[in-house]
């Protein structure tokens, strides 16, 4: 089912929240939505799931608008909301069969499906405890199982995998990248490497505008322009390597690394790149070449430039 | 209906779970056996085989006890986040009051069911009036689902259940007591008019036995208003 956003705009007070937002996204495809506290992603969010109203423009889930449909577009979208509310005082098994109830399953699927939700989601040893007595990873566990429970076509992750270990943190992304094939899922997180080993495409608000879209490498191409490389080169007197270097045709600039003499940042000029020309120059001068790394821009980078003014 | 049934189940579940409702059901019954059974104007004292004293004082607890049992239904969901939770489900804010206002309504029914031996009690003493007794415990369940409708709108209005447990038992004030008192004070059709709001001389009527359409549109009515007004407080979290 796909999810299409048309101009949303929601205002709290004085404050715009989201700012005429519009976007789509297709099935089969997982779509990170990053952006800075309080740049209106968990609001986006709340208004897809239908928790709170639209103030302009419109939501369309697999073609019907959320306005007119009222409820029934619910059961086709599981939702962990922030900060994962639970019922403290209910053990997990009768969580989940309560969630599946009031989603509307048979009584005949929801064993099954409980089952199933246990196993994926790690809970077996948990299912009968109550889950004010669990972890916080363990209770993060419970918020996806429920939020999977009737195997909804649309999943809404509002940051998925705080709390978890390491381990169970790349058991809950496989699983989302798994889920992604068939299904349409949207999650938002603050932790920048999850959208790279998660996400298909990168969304980026701030303050309730869309300020980037594409996939991790687009963007990165984006705002990296011109080729850095970081280079090593020994035997040879630093001053002579770096007058060399500077001749080089592709070089715009080039300045040594101060900690270490032999050290040097090489920037192209733009759509050019100069590792051939390095590397014959080391050859023919008999120097030796002992590293040479291009420098990428981190997704850190993008998201600070685009973020922050 | 089956939506409404699964958030009423639970929540009966929690009571169960947690000792709130062993609580409040000892507190009813200890509350309303005493005062009936032994202290004052008891049942021995009047000399008639009737319950009207038990009535009389059941209806006092309930106007204490019900906000005690409604106070966290929506506040505390509206805390935690749970209410987000539940609404983005296929769950409509209609059916979640209801099935607050089912689950609290059970609650009672349960705990007037655990009075039905004093009506055993009283009829091997003496002739026990049995309309009047079914009207009696009619007119508690009429009175209880006006108190509970009130409750679960003060519950909604709020995140404190402190808050909401004292903002339903000053609404329930002006019903149970405030209304009969302004009726006194004032003649003509002032008078009148807060006669008509007097909740206790509408349960009066009823526990007497007479079931007059005019009393059971009063508690529907205010029933009714209560659960409405609830949703309303509710979906105002759209607009805000």
């Amino acid at each position: 089912m796909d999810i299409q956003i048309e101009k949303l705009t929601k205002t709290y007070g004085p404050q715009t929240a989201v700012n005429d937002l519009s976007f789509k996204v297709k099935t089969g495809e997982v779509l990170g939505f990053l952006g800075p506290n309080g740049a209106g992603k968990s609001t986006t969010m709340k208004m897809i799931t239908g928790y709170i109203g639209i103030e302009k423009g419109d939501i369309r889930i697999g073609g019907k608008s959320i306005c007119e449909e009222t409820n029934n577009f619910k059961k086709h979208i599981g939702y962990l909301p922030e900060n994962n509310p639970l019922y403290f005082d209910m053990p997990v098994i009768d969580y989940l069969e309560f969630c599946a109830a009031l989603q509307g399953m048979n009584k005949a699927m929801i064993g099954k499906r409980i089952r199933e939700m246990i196993g994926v989601c790690g809970l077996n040893r948990e299912k009968h405890k109550k889950i004010g007595e669990l972890s916080k990873g363990y209770r993060q566990r419970v918020g996806l199982a429920q939020a999977m429970i009737h195997d909804p076509e649309i999943l809404v992750l509002d940051e998925p995998t705080t709390g978890l270990d390491p381990n169970q943190i790349i058991e809950i992304r496989k699983l989302i990248r798994d889920l992604g094939k068939e299904k349409t899922v949207i999650l938002s997180t603050h932790i920048l490497p999850e959208v790279e080993a998660t996400c298909d495409r990168i969304l980026i608000i701030n303050k309730g505008k869309i300020v980037a879209d594409g996939t991790p490498e687009t963007l990165r191409k984006q705002s990296q322009g011109n080729e850095i490389l970081k280079l090593r080169i020994e035997d040879g007197d630093p001053n002579i390597i770096l007058k060399s270097l500077k001749e080089l045709n592709t070089v715009l600039t080039i300045e040594r690394i101060q900690a270490d003499q032999s050290m040097f940042e090489l920037q192209s000029h733009s759509e050019q790149t100069s590792v051939r020309e390095v590397f014959s120059l080391c050859v023919k001068k008999k120097w030796v070449l002992t590293e040479l790394t291009p420098l990428e821009t981190k997704l850190e980078d993008i998201f600070r430039n685009l973020t922050v003014n | 209906m089956h939506t409404i049934w699964t958030i009423a189940k639970r929540e009966l579940a929690t009571f169960f779970d947690s000792l709130i409702a062993y609580i409040i059901l000892t507190l009813f019954l200890g509350f309303s056996g005493f005062f009936t059974w032994l202290y004052g104007n008891d049942i021995f004292l009047v000399g008639q085989a009737n319950l009207r004293m038990f009535f009389n004082i059941a209806s006092w607890s309930l106007f204490f006890f019900i906000p005690a049992i409604t106070m966290k239904m929506v506040a505390e969901e509206r805390k935690t986040g749970t209410l987000e939770l539940l609404l983005t489900k296929s769950v409509s804010d209609r059916q979640l009051i209801l099935g607050k206002f089912l689950g609290s309504v059970l609650l009672i029914c349960i705990a007037l069911t655990a009075t039905l031996p004093y009506v055993i009690t009283v009829s091997s003493i003496g002739n026990l009036d049995n309309g009047g007794t079914i009207c009696g415990y009619l007119g508690l369940l009429l009175l209880s689902i006006t108190y509970t409708a009130i409750g679960i709108f003060a519950s909604s209005i709020t995140t404190n259940q402190i808050v909401a447990f004292m903002t339903a038992l000053l609404i329930g004030l002006f019903f149970h007591i405030i209304f009969g008192v302004l009726a006194q004070n004032f003649t003509g059709t002032i008078g009148q008019f807060f006669d008509a709001l007097n909740l206790q001389s509408h349960f009066e009527s009823i526990s007497r036995g007479v079931i007059d359409s005019k009393d059971l549109i009063y508690f529907l009515s205010i029933t009714v208003l209560g659960l409405y007004l609830g949703e309303w407080a509710l979906s105002k979290r759209h607009f805000s």
